[in-house]
C-alpha cells in the first residue's frame, strides 16, 4: 500500500531519542519530527508513541514539562537529560556498528568469499 | 537501591493514580488536536478531521493503559482490578465457587494435618539449646538405644567426641506426698542430664554429676513444671518438700522450665529423679548388670569439630574394648547416631516412613484436586470463549486476560487454604489433647507453628498456579474472529467426541488416583477387621487387667512372690470371677517385647554370639494360661510348688518348641540354658500368639514360673463376665484392703489393647479419610465433566430425541465419555492400588489385596462413585425437552 517500513522493535526508543536531542518538543511533535528526519520512511502509529515515551521518562533519560504549543495549546514538552544525551551517544554507536555489520555481509559477492 | 527507587515510584503511582490518569488522557488529548489542526490546514472540515486524527491514533485505551503501565503503579492497580473482577465473576456462579474452595479446603487441610504432624514428629527438634548436635546413641545391629548401666558409663568416661553423655529411662514410681500414694511417671536419669542438656531450672536446682555417690546416694527430685502446675498449684514452698517415692524419702529440690517436656517427644514424665538411685525404684540394682539393657537411652551433644563418622569410629573402638574385656556379657558394640526424640531409629524409622506415606497420599489428593479444579476452570473458560474473544478483539492483551484467569485461580486457592488451615487447626488442637494411651503420659506435639501457615500458603499458592494454567492454552489459541463469527462456544479444537484432550487425560488422572486411595483404604478396613479378630495367643475379652508393682508399696525381694500370691488370692474370692492369673512386667501385645536370649544345654561357651535364638520372656502365676485364654498343647502349667528351691521349669510356646528342640515331642522334658547358665526343663507347651507387635512373624516365648523369675511390676488378669465398671470397684476395694498404700491402674484386657492397635488404627482411619476425600474429589470431577458435556450438548441431545432416539442412546451419547474415563482410571487406579498395599502390609496385619472382597468392595466404590457424580447430569439429558430447547435458539 505504501513504501513505509515497519520499524524494528527496540529502535523507536533511540529515533525518539535522537528526534527530541535537536530541541525540545511536545509527543506530536517529536512524531512529526521522526518523520522529518527520516523522510517520512518510516510507519510508526501514533498511539504506540506515548508508552515508548513515558518508558524514558520514567528511566530518567528524558524529562517533561507542560508548556504552550505553536499552535497555542496546553502540551507536554520533552527534552534530554544528561543521561538521555548519554543515552543516545552509546545506542548511536551501537547502532552504526550493528548496521555496518549487517550491509557489509549483505554486500558480499560470491567471488569474495 | 534501583529497586527500592522502582518501588517507590509504584508506591507513589498508586496514590497519584487519578492525577496520572488525568495528565495522560490530557496529553493524549492535545496530540489528537494537534493533528486535528494539521488535518484542518490541510483543507477538512474540523469535525472530520478530528475523527480523522483520532482513528490516526490508534486504539486510545491500549495505548493509554500501556501508558500507564509504563509508567509504573499499574502492578497493583491490575491486581485490585482483577481481584474486584474475579470476585465478581465467582459471585455469580457461586456454586462453582463454592465447590471449588471446599474441594480445596479439604485438600489443603489434610496437607496441613499431615505437615503438622511431620513437622511435629519429625522436623522440628527437642526444645532444648543447641538440639541440631545433640545425638542419641543405638547399636548398629538392631538400631536399639538401650544400654546397661555399667556400659553407659564406660561410653560417657571413654569417648572423645561427646560433650559429656547423659542418660535416662522411663519409670513409674508410688508417689506419696502425704495423701494417698499416687502413680507417677518419672525419667530415671544420669546425674549430668540437665547440665549436657544445658537447661536451667524455673525453681530452685537441678541435680548434677557432683550430687552421686554411689547407689542410693541422691534422694532428689526435679518436678516438671506441667506436674508442678497440676499437682502442686504453682506452690513455690515445694522447693525442700520431702516426699515418698516408693516409701523411700526424696527431697523436691527444683521445677524444670514449662518448656521442658523430656527427651522424648511424645512422652512426658511428672518428675525426674536420679539414676543412682535406680535401686530404690525398682527393688533390685541393676547399677552392675553389664548385660542387663534397661537404662532406655543415651545421648549427648557432638563436640564442635567432630563429624557423627568420626564419633562413630571413636565409640566403635571402646565398643571392640568392651567386647575383649567382656566376653561374656558383650556383642554387638559397634554404634550409629540417631536423633534421641523418638528413641532411636528403632521407633523413629517405621513413624518416619508412615508419616512420609501419609504425606505422599495427601499430596496425592492435592494434585487430584488440582486436576479437577484444572478441568472445572478449563470448563469455565471455554464458557467464556465469547467473553474471551470480545476482549481480545477490543484490544485487550493475551497475557492480561491470562493474569485475571490466575488472580481468580489463586484467589480460589486462598480462599480454600485458609478454610483448609482453619478446619486442620481445630483438629489438631483436638489431636493435640488426645490421650490415646490413658495410662502413659503420652503428648502429641502436632500443634502448628509458623511453619504450618507458610506450607499451606505456599500450597495454597501452588496449587492455583497449577490448576490455573490447565486452561492458558485454551486462551492462547482463542480466535476472536472464529469464535464470533460462528457463535460457537464449544471447548477450543472442537475436540468433543474425538480425539482424548488434556482435561480428559487428568480427569482420568485423577480417578485413578482417587481408585488407588479407595481401594488402599478398603486394604486398611478389611486388614484391621482381621488383625481384630485373628488368634492373638490368648482372649482379651471378658478379662481385666490389673497393673501394679508392689514396691511402689515397699515390697522388695522375698515379700514380692508373696504379696503377689495374696492379691491373686484376694481377687478369686470376688464373685463371678472365673479364674485370675498373673504376668509379669506385662502382659503380650502391650509394651513391645522383654527379649532375652537361650543356649542350646550342649552349648557350654555361654556368649552372646553363641546364642540358639532370641525369645520373649514371660514370669507367670500357676493359674495364667487358664485365665489368659492360652490352651496348653501338651504337658502341665506350674503350681505354687515350682518356687525358688525346686528345680528351674518353664512352659514354652510351640515355635520355641520347634526351634530350639525341632518338634513339641522333643521338647517336652528338654533342657535349655539362659545366659547366666541355668538350665531349665521344658515341662510344657502353649500354643503360638502374638507378643510384641500384630505384624511380626511368629516368635519364640518362654513362660517362667514368677516366684523363680520375679517381677516386682506385673499386670493380673481377672476373667470375669461381669460388668467391667463394676467389675473394677470390686477389684480396688479387695487391693485397699490388703494393703492401701500400694497404687493400682485397673482397664479391660480390650483397652489395654488399643496399645497395640494404635498403629493399624491410625493408619485405617488416615486411609480411610484420604479415601473418603480421593471418593469425593472423584464424584465432583465427574459430575463436573458429566454436567459440561451435557450442556454443551443439548441441543444435540434435544434433536436426537427429536428424532426418536431411546434413552439408552442418548444416555450413551452424554455420558459414555464420562464412563469410559470412569472405567479406564479405575482399573489403573485398582491396579496401584494393590501394589501399593504391598507396602501397607507392613503396617496393617494381614493387608493382602489378593483378597476377593476388597477387589469387589473396590470395584463397587468405584461404580457406585460414578453413579452418584452422573445421575443429575443424566436426568438432565433424559429430561431434554426438544420443542423448548429448539424454540430458544
Amino acid at each position: 500500500m505504501n513504501d513505509q517500513a515497519q520499524i524494528l522493535p527496540g529502535t523507536l526508543d533511540l529515533l525518539i531519542l535522537r528526534a527530541v536531542s535537536l530541541g525540545p518538543l511536545h509527543g506530536y511533535g517529536i512524531l512529526l519530527r521522526i518523520g522529518q528526519i527520516s523522510g517520512n520512511a518510516l510507519l510508526i502509529e501514533q498511539g504506540a508513541l506515548y508508552p515508548g515515551l513515558f518508558r524514558l521518562v520514567r528511566q530518567g533519560l528524558l524529562k517533561a514539562n507542560w508548556g504552550t504549543s505553536e499552535n497555542n495549546r496546553h502540551a507536554k514538552f520533552y527534552e534530554l537529560t544528561t543521561a538521555g544525551r548519554k543515552r543516545l551517544r552509546e545506542e548511536t554507536d551501537n547502532w552504526n556498528r550493528l548496521a555496518t555489520a549487517i550491509a557489509s555481509a549483505l554486500a558480499v559477492q560470491p567471488e569474495e568469499v | 537501591m534501583k529497586l527500592l527507587d522502582s518501588l517507590r515510584f509504584r508506591i507513589a503511582a498508586l496514590f497519584r493514580r487519578s492525577e496520572t490518569n488525568a495528565e495522560i488522557e490530557e496529553e493524549l488529548r492535545a496530540h489528537i488536536q494537534h493533528r486535528a489542526d494539521d488535518l484542518e490546514r490541510s483543507g477538512l472540515a474540523r469535525a472530520v478531521a478530528e475523527r480523522r486524527a483520532r482513528i490516526e491514533f490508534g486504539g486510545h485505551e491500549r495505548y493509554k493503559e500501556e501508558s500507564r503501565e509504563a509508567l509504573g503503579g499499574s502492578f497493583i492497580e491490575t491486581l485490585i482490578q482483577d481481584v474486584r473482577f474475579s470476585l465478581r465473576l465467582l459471585r455469580r456462579s457461586p456454586g462453582f465457587a463454592i465447590v471449588a474452595v471446599l474441594t480445596l479446603a479439604l485438600a489443603i487441610g489434610a496437607n496441613a494435618v499431615v505437615f503438622s504432624a511431620l513437622n511435629g514428629l519429625i522436623l522440628r527438634p527437642l526444645n532444648v539449646p543447641q538440639a541440631e548436635s545433640l545425638y542419641g546413641i543405638e547399636r548398629a545391629s538392631d538400631k536399639d538405644p538401650s544400654q546397661s548401666y555399667p556400659d553407659y558409663v564406660e561410653l560417657r568416661d571413654r569417648n572423645r567426641s561427646l560433650d559429656g553423655l547423659a542418660a535416662f529411662n522411663v519409670n513409674q514410681v508410688g508417689l506419696d506426698t502425704g495423701e494417698n500414694a499416687s502413680r507417677a511417671w518419672v525419667y530415671e536419669v544420669s546425674g549430668n542430664y540437665f547440665d549436657v542438656l544445658d537447661i536451667q531450672p524455673y525453681l530452685g536446682r537441678f541435680f548434677h554429676a557432683s550430687d552421686e555417690h554411689g547407689s542410693d546416694s541422691a534422694p532428689y527430685i526435679v518436678l516438671s513444671y506441667a506436674y508442678w502446675h497440676t499437682h502442686f498449684r504453682d506452690d513455690h514452698s515445694v522447693v525442700g518438700r520431702t516426699v515418698q517415692l516408693d516409701k523411700h524419702p526424696f527431697t523436691i529440690v527444683g521445677v524444670a522450665p514449662p518448656g521442658f517436656r523430656g527427651t522424648l517427644l511424645i512422652f512426658s514424665p511428672a518428675l525426674f529423679v536420679p539414676m543412682i538411685d535406680q535401686e530404690q525404684l525398682d527393688g533390685v540394682n541393676l547399677l552392675n548388670a553389664r548385660g542387663d539393657r534397661w537404662v532406655m537411652s543415651v545421648f549427648g551433644h557432638l563436640k564442635t569439630g567432630v563429624t557423627p563418622a568420626q564419633a562413630i569410629a571413636d565409640l566403635k573402638s571402646i565398643g571392640s574394648y568392651l567386647e575383649k574385656a567382656y566376653p561374656k556379657d558383650e556383642a554387638h558394640m559397634s554404634f550409629a547416631l540417631a536423633r534421641p526424640s523418638l528413641l532411636g531409629d528403632q521407633v523413629a524409622e517405621p513413624v518416619r516412613a508412615f508419616v512420609t506415606g501419609l504425606m505422599l497420599l495427601a499430596a496425592l489428593i492435592l494434585l487430584a484436586a488440582c486436576a479437577n479444579l484444572g478441568s472445572l476452570f478449563a470448563a469455565r473458560a471455554a464458557d467464556r470463549s465469547r467473553e474471551v474473544a470480545l476482549r481480545l478483539a477490543l484490544g485487550a492483551g493475551r497475557l492480561r486476560i491470562l493474569r485475571q484467569l490466575f488472580t481468580e485461580a489463586v484467589l480460589i486457592s486462598l480462599m480454600g487454604g485458609a478454610a483448609g488451615l482453619w478446619g486442620s487447626v481445630i483438629l489438631l488442637g483436638r489431636l493435640t489433647v488426645w490421650n490415646p494411651f490413658p495410662q502413659f503420659p503420652t503428648y502429641a506435639p502436632v500443634s502448628p507453628d509458623a511453619y504450618v501457615y507458610l506450607a499451606a500458603l505456599l500450597l495454597s499458592l501452588a496449587s492455583g498456579f497449577l490448576f490455573g494454567a490447565v486452561p492458558v492454552k485454551q486462551v492462547l489459541r482463542t480466535d476472536p474472529y472464529q469464535v464470533i463469527k460462528s457463535g460457537w462456544t464449544g471447548p477450543i479444537g472442537g475436540n468433543i467426541g474425538r480425539r482424548i484432550s488434556a482435561r480428559d487425560l487428568l480427569l482420568g488422572v485423577q480417578i485413578a488416583i482417587c481408585a488407588v486411595l479407595v481401594t488402599s483404604s478398603i486394604v486398611a478396613v478389611r486388614g484391621l477387621m482381621r488383625s481384630l479378630h485373628s488368634n492373638f495367643g490368648f482372649d482379651p475379652r471378658n478379662a481385666m487387667l490389673v497393673n501394679t508393682d508392689v514396691t511402689m508399696a515397699g515390697y522388695r525381694g522375698d515379700a514380692v512372690p508373696g504379696m503377689q500370691k495374696r492379691m491373686i488370692e484376694a481377687m478369686e474370692t470376688i464373685p463371678g470371677v472365673k479364674s485370675v492369673g498373673l504376668v509379669g512386667q506385662y502382659p503380650p501385645l502391650w509394651a513391645g517385647l522383654n527379649n532375652e536370649i537361650v543356649f542350646a544345654d550342649k552349648t557350654t561357651d555361654l556368649r552372646p554370639a553363641n546364642a540358639a535364638a532370641d525369645a520373649g520372656l514371660y514370669s507367670i502365676s500357676p493359674d495364667y494360661f487358664q485365665a489368659a485364654g492360652a490352651a496348653l498343647l501338651s504337658g502341665r502349667t506350674f503350681t505354687w510348688h515350682d518356687d525358688k528351691d525346686s528345680p528351674r521349669v518353664a512352659v514354652v510356646n510351640r515355635e520355641f518348641a520347634h526351634r530350639i528342640f525341632g518338634s513339641v515331642t522333643n521338647a517336652m522334658d528338654g533342657y535349655y540354658k539362659m545366659r547366666d547358665g541355668t538350665r531349665i526343663q521344658v515341662v510344657g507347651i502353649v500354643e503360638d500368639g502374638k507378643y510384641g507387635s500384630l505384624t511380626e512373624d511368629p516368635t519364640l516365648a518362654m513362660f517362667l514360673p514368677i516366684p523363680q523369675s520375679p517381677s516386682s511390676e506385673s499386670y493380673m488378669v481377672v476373667r470375669s463376665i461381669r460388668d467391667p465398671q463394676q467389675l473394677a470397684a470390686d477389684i480396688r476395694s479387695k487391693l485397699r484392703d490388703l494393703d492401701a498404700g500400694l497404687p493400682s491402674y485397673i482397664q479391660t484386657w480390650n483397652e489395654a489393647m488399643n496399645g497395640a492397635l494404635l498403629a493399624p488404627r491410625m493408619a485405617t482411619i488416615a486411609l480411610g479419610v484420604l479415601g473418603a476425600m480421593g471418593g469425593m474429589l472423584s464424584i465432583v470431577g465427574i459430575f463436573g465433566m458429566a454436567a459440561h458435556s451435557v450442556s454443551k450438548r443439548l441441543k444435540e441431545l434435544g434433536i436426537r430425541i427429536a428424532l426418536g432416539a431411546r434413552r439408552k442412546e442418548v444416555l450413551r451419547t452424554a455420558l459414555g465419555r464420562a464412563f469410559k474415563l470412569l472405567a479406564f482410571g479405575s482399573a489403573a487406579g485398582l491396579v496401584l492400588g494393590i501394589l501399593a498395599s504391598r507396602v501397607l502390609a507392613l503396617v496393617v496385619y494381614q493387608a493382602t489385596p489378593r483378597d476377593p472382597l476388597v477387589l469387589a468392595g473396590a470395584v463397587l466404590a468405584m461404580f457406585l462413585l460414578g453413579l452418584l457424580a452422573t445421575w443429575i447430569p443424566a436426568q438432565r439429558a433424559l429430561s431434554v425437552d426438544p420443542l423448548i430447547l429448539l424454540r430458544e435458539e
